[in-house]
């Protein structure tokens, strides 16, 4: 998926970068220390061009680690948006969980207010997580056992091209995955839980299991659950439609905007690759003369 | 093969390899082979023999949910099918283009003839699709990721049809909302002809998606496909439906009906025979009558003179409201009183169903009038004073 030359400007500014700084680093990578030894040309450019692939590969992986907020996910919700959706209804204060109290901003009529500060903050920092799990590949589990949501939640994550388990979660699955899958089965590299506990109020077992793992989970947590064994917890309602919805829509694009960047920059280096390939021809004749 | 190994390298001292302790606790052949190595190497190049024992315990290989077949082993087994079935047509003398399966039963019947009783122990040469049970390739690409979005629940193939057959109840669901909303519901369509066909049985529903269910699972499939026929489906869905139920043979239709007869007068009758223990009867209805029943010659309440088996001959007229408009002529033998009853009694309704409509013939089947009464006496066991009954019990 080649871009078109008018479409690469805005992909370029995509990425929260400077045109003349991707340009000044097309420039450096295409200007690789030409082939010193007199060994035979083939060898020498094969060396060279896996040397770049590493290089490159290197490049794609590392650049979105030095921007805090590389896919801009801040822009996809806000402190407004969230409240619309009704994501800071808690539970009534005799269901609180204890660790949820710094999350929770007060209680109205014994019904408790989550802090829509502090969701947006996890929120940032869970989805920012999620768009680089995506850019870089990985596989996501999107697991809920709420009952109501579990066909939207299993459609989000089809329409993704990710993976959902929103029904009876078998013992083993995690920890014993090469017996019931097969010897070489992958993981997954990130677990989302829309839905914290199982239909008798219970932590899934997803939770411990992927913490044993070393699976990072970003869950969406009540104000009645445990949230502490998530690694990006988000402290939000899970139990009206509004915010569910708003959740998976939320997840969606940053999984989506993800992969397109991913697609987007291997087709520019794609391009650029055969583009110094067709330039150091000529230079590689020049150079490797007879001496 | 978990066999100890001696592994040759370096130089060795042929004294060393006699006096060496070679551990080769079973196998007397691999001694052989050895000799024989160490005979060929010699002459190349001195030996040094490392004695590596191995610990020979039982590995424990996981069991296999099934038995997998590689598909490279399914193809060659196709192929092989294929060349067997046109030998197997040359030897039969017969086309080997057009050589069908039933051909090929026949053949094999011919060339193996078996006594076995038991029909799954006798030679069978079928395509391997029928043979080897279906199996699921590898789920997963070359970067290791799984193909299916619901692989990691473990059931991808139910639990995707489920998601499907929701889906398709929802659409339906906020169809029927739509329509409601606008008044244009049409009229409750009649039920559908769900009378002879039945659902998938859990075996066949496992066999259709290659993976194991419990009962529960099924239950809720059920369930669910029961829900969406209850909703006004259109054309796909009942189509999709469809899918998941088996025709079942309507028991009544096997039943045979014996043609009518005309005699010299022209009234029309029908024959047929009855069984029951070890009486033999045979009746012959006439279509216009005053309900006179003559057997062997003799009238019915002459020859039966207890009421209750002269009931048993009307019963089959009363369950079909014809009590004086047949005359019936039988003979019976064999059996008591009460069996040449019951045997005539099943002669008299079977010959009655050539006069009486198709429903009425599956009225009497359900109600057991066509149903020959397999109960026969049960033999006397030694030990015992009778088939049951045993000799008294004494204490002492």
């Amino acid at each position: 998926m080649a871009p078109s030359r008018a479409v690469l400007p805005r992909l370029l500014s995509a990425g929260a970068w400077p045109r003349s700084r991707w340009l000044s680093f097309l420039k450096t990578t295409s200007g690789l220390a030409p082939p010193s030894s007199r060994t035979l040309r083939g060898a020498v450019a094969a060396a060279v061009s896996e040397a770049e692939d590493r290089e490159v590969g290197d490049k794609i992986l590392n650049e979105p680690l030095k921007h805090s907020d590389f896919f801009r996910v801040k822009e996809l919700f806000s402190v407004r948006s969230l409240f619309d959706a009704r994501v800071h209804l808690g539970h009534k204060a005799g269901c609180r969980h204890r660790f949820m109290e710094p999350y929770i901003f007060g209680s109205r009529l014994d019904q408790d207010i989550i802090d829509l500060e502090q969701t947006a903050v996890h929120l940032q920092l869970a989805l920012n997580f999620t768009a680089h799990v995506a850019y870089r590949k990985g596989i996501i589990l999107f697991v809920s056992r709420n009952r109501q949501f579990s066909h939207l939640i299993e459609n989000t994550a089809r329409d993704c091209g990710e993976y959902a388990h929103t029904r009876y979660f078998k013992g083993g699955l995690l920890t014993n995955a090469p017996l019931l899958f097969g010897p070489t089965v992958r993981l997954p590299d990130l677990i989302i839980f829309l839905h914290t506990l199982n239909n008798v109020f219970e932590p899934h077992v997803a939770v411990r299991d992927a913490a044993k793992m070393n699976i990072p989970t970003v869950g969406i947590v009540d104000t009645n659950c445990n949230p502490c064994l998530i690694t990006y917890p988000i402290p939000a309602n899970d139990d009206s439609p509004p915010a569910v919805q708003l959740f998976c829509r939320l997840f969606r694009t940053a999984i989506t905007r993800a992969k397109d960047k991913r697609s987007q920059v291997e087709a520019l280096y794609r391009l650029q690759g055969q583009q110094e390939a067709k330039g150091r021809g000529p230079d590689q004749l020049r150079g490797l003369g007879p001496v | 093969m978990a066999a100890p190994c001696v592994s040759y390298g370096g130089a060795v001292s042929y004294r060393l390899f006699l006096g060496g302790k070679v551990s080769l606790a079973r196998n007397h052949a691999l001694w052989k082979i050895a000799v024989a190595e160490f005979q060929t190497c010699t002459r190349s190049q001195i030996l040094r023999q490392r004695n590596t024992t191995v610990v020979t315990t039982k590995k424990k290989v996981a069991a296999l949910r099934h038995e997998t077949y590689t598909e490279d082993f399914i193809k060659k087994q196709i192929e092989e099918f294929n060349i067997g079935k046109r030998h197997l047509a040359n030897m039969m003398g017969e086309d080997p283009e057009k050589f069908t399966q039933e051909d090929i039963d026949r053949a094999i019947a011919y060339l193996f003839p078996s006594g076995l009783f038991e029909k799954g122990a006798r030679p069978v040469m079928k395509h391997p699709e029928q043979i080897f049970p279906k199996q699921r390739a590898i789920q997963w690409g070359e970067d290791g990721r799984p193909f299916h979005f619901l692989f990691y629940t473990g059931k991808q193939s139910y639990y995707s049809l489920m998601h499907d057959v929701y889906g398709m109840l929802l659409k339906m669901e906020k169809h029927q909302n739509q329509l409601q909303a606008k008044d244009l519901l049409p009229k409750k369509t009649e039920t559908r002809d769900l009378i002879g066909s039945r659902w998938l049985i859990k075996e066949e529903l496992e066999e259709m998606l290659v993976e194991k269910l419990s009962d529960q699972d099924y239950m809720h499939f059920i369930q669910l496909l029961e829900k969406l026929l209850t909703l006004q489906c259109g054309a796909a869905e009942e189509e999709f439906v469809q899918r998941f139920r088996r025709s079942v043979t309507i028991q009544s239709k096997k039943q045979l009906i014996e043609p009518v007869r005309y005699d010299e007068q022209g009234m029309a009758f029908s024959t047929s025979e009855g069984k029951r223990k070890s009486a033999k009867a045979e009746a012959t209805v006439y279509e216009r009558g005053s309900g006179k029943i003559n057997v062997n010659g003799i009238d019915y309440l002459l020859y039966f003179p207890v009421t209750q088996d002269r009931v048993q001959l009307m019963f089959p007229f009363h369950f079909l409201d014809r009590l004086g408009k047949h005359d019936v002529t039988c003979t019976v033998s064999g059996g008591g009183r009460s069996a040449q009853a019951g045997a005539i009694r099943l002669a008299v309704a079977k010959a009655l169903c050539s006069f009486v409509t198709e429903d009425e013939v599956e009225w009497m089947r359900q109600a057991g009038l066509l149903t020959p009464d397999p109960r026969v006496r049960e033999r006397k066991k030694p030990g015992q004073e009778g088939a049951r009954r045993k000799f008294t019990w004494k204490k002492r």
